[in-house]
């Protein structure tokens, strides 16, 4: 579903995402799993189209983000790592929105969008403004959202970074259901290591723009003798904390954070 | 929007009746009259250029970020934005203007009043095409205060908007000339009072301003059509 060949992409004189290549099979769950600044981001956006990579092959669902643009995007749903629902808008205003960008027809997309907010439980608030939504009712939307016009794969970067562990085992049954029932192949990541344990069929360990081990959760415990992912995680990568500077980008999150935008 | 009526409004009170004595002994006529069309101006400039540099902000943490990923065309979505942003700063400048209008403003000429309107919507659609050039180059909101006091202002300063061309050192009339709020805010003056009239003509008005927001709105699309997040 996902093939990537030899990706190389240079940010400046910095190589972020250095000769990557991993597949992955559809259907599947798959955990892309690294430190900060290890590449993750970067690789997503280029497969979603929204950054080029500067050399590799890529076919995503058959097609490649770069020449085939709009066939790429058509094929999958994203969860960014950021909100990117209109706070301005009711969660039913939103959904619709979104079904009219993806040409969704207009009576498939109102049954599809009762199906998905009941889905999530969030058709009650239907009419109820996205910014009086806490952030684990705004994700929730994001998911019902991300699968709105059935996509083949869904992305997700983080998806359930600051929540608590009630609302995010809400969002993974969501998210593995819809996948099994659909047929969806879902690359995501995360830092939460027993989660990718959980819920990855597969994952691939990135750091330093390279992958450093992939395969199925267990064997990644077996190889390492490690007990939990986490460990294997730490086994493969190393102790060391990666001192990323600030870029411009969370320098915004943080004064995003103290105007209350999220 | 109560917010950024705050600048215009300051403008108006400070300088229309600062002015207002000075203006009319030296046969100006009322200053209130002569500088309205130079604070709606200010009102939908700065208006307008927010709208564009907020794609800044709005791709890294709004719904922009959403719309790229769709399968839409991007043009498509960088001419709804503009228009959306345009009209959002004529509503704004409308605003200015019934304020000006409780403050002593009057305009004589009621059947222009519609052109008086097109001006105000292609100093609205330039300045938020300007905007959108800026904030799908800039990569975060640091460049924010050099575009308003090194751009924005200087564009609002060296106009005709708040003292008439006429008389002006030659060095300084050069520059108000080559600056393209100097002919929206001479259509608007022109458009609202007989008294001032158009300095360069409101056909030469239409053309400045007309071709510029073209040229803009391009730059603007292309420019927007290239960013990556």
């Amino acid at each position: 579903m996902i093939e990537v060949r030899d990706l190389v992409k240079n940010l400046g004189d910095f190589r972020a995402v250095d000769h990557v290549s991993f597949t992955v099979t559809r259907g599947k769950i798959f955990g892309f799993l690294g430190p900060n600044g290890a590449g993750k981001t970067t690789t997503i956006k280029i497969l979603t189209t929204i950054l080029h990579p500067t050399s590799g092959t890529i076919l995503v669902n058959g097609h490649d983000p770069v020449r085939d643009q709009r066939e790429v995007r058509r094929a999958f749903g994203i969860v960014f790592q950021d909100p990117s629902l209109d706070d301005e808008l009711t969660a039913l205003e939103n959904l619709e929105l979104h079904g009219i960008l993806y040409s969704v027809a207009s009576g498939d997309r109102k049954k599809r969008i009762e199906e998905l907010l009941k889905f999530v439980e969030l058709w009650d608030r239907r009419n109820d403004f996205v910014k009086r939504f806490s952030g684990g009712m705004k994700r929730r939307l994001e998911v019902a959202r991300a699968f709105l016009h059935r996509p083949r794969i869904l992305f997700l970067d983080e998806p359930t970074i600051g929540l608590d562990p009630q609302t995010r085992n809400h969002i993974w049954s969501y998210i593995q259901q819809m996948s099994q029932e659909e047929d969806v192949t879902v690359f995501f990541t995360t830092h939460y290591m027993e989660e990718a344990d959980r819920v990855a069929g597969e994952v691939a360990v990135i750091d330093h723009g390279k992958i450093v081990a992939q395969g199925t959760p267990a064997e990644l415990k077996e190889r390492t003798e490690a007990k939990t992912l986490e460990d294997a995680f730490i086994a493969l990568t190393g102790h060391t904390i990666r001192e990323e500077e600030a870029s411009s980008k969370d320098r915004m999150r943080t004064m995003a954070r103290a105007w209350g935008r999220r | 929007m109560i917010g950024s009526l705050g600048q215009p409004l300051l403008f108006l009170l400070a300088l229309g009746f600062g002015f207002a004595p000075t203006f009319s002994k030296a046969g100006g006529g009322s200053y209130i009259t002569f500088i309205t069309p130079g604070i709606i101006s200010m009102g939908i400039l700065f208006t307008a250029v927010f709208s564009g540099i907020e794609i800044i902000w709005d791709r890294q943490f709004g719904f922009l970020k959403e719309t790229l990923v769709a399968p839409v065309s991007r043009i498509g979505i960088v001419l709804g934005r503009v228009l959306g942003g345009a009209t959002v700063a004529m509503v704004q400048g409308t605003v200015v203007l019934m304020v000006c209008l409780v403050a002593g403003f009057r305009f004589d000429r009621t059947i222009f009043l519609p052109l008086a309107l097109v001006f105000m919507f292609l100093i609205a659609l330039l300045f938020t095409a300007i905007g959108t050039s800026i904030g799908s180059v800039l990569q975060d909101m640091q460049g924010f205060p050099l575009v308003m006091n090194f751009l924005v202002m200087p564009l609002f300063f060296f106009s005709n908007a708040l003292f008439p061309i006429q008389g002006l050192p030659k060095a300084l009339q050069v520059i108000v000339r080559f600056n393209p709020v100097t002919y929206g805010v001479d259509g608007l003056r022109g458009s609202l009072s007989s008294n001032h009239g158009y300095v360069f003509g409101v056909g030469q008005d239409l053309v400045v301003l007309g071709l510029l927001t073209a040229v803009l709105l391009g730059i603007g699309s292309h420019l927007f059509s290239k960013i990556e997040l």
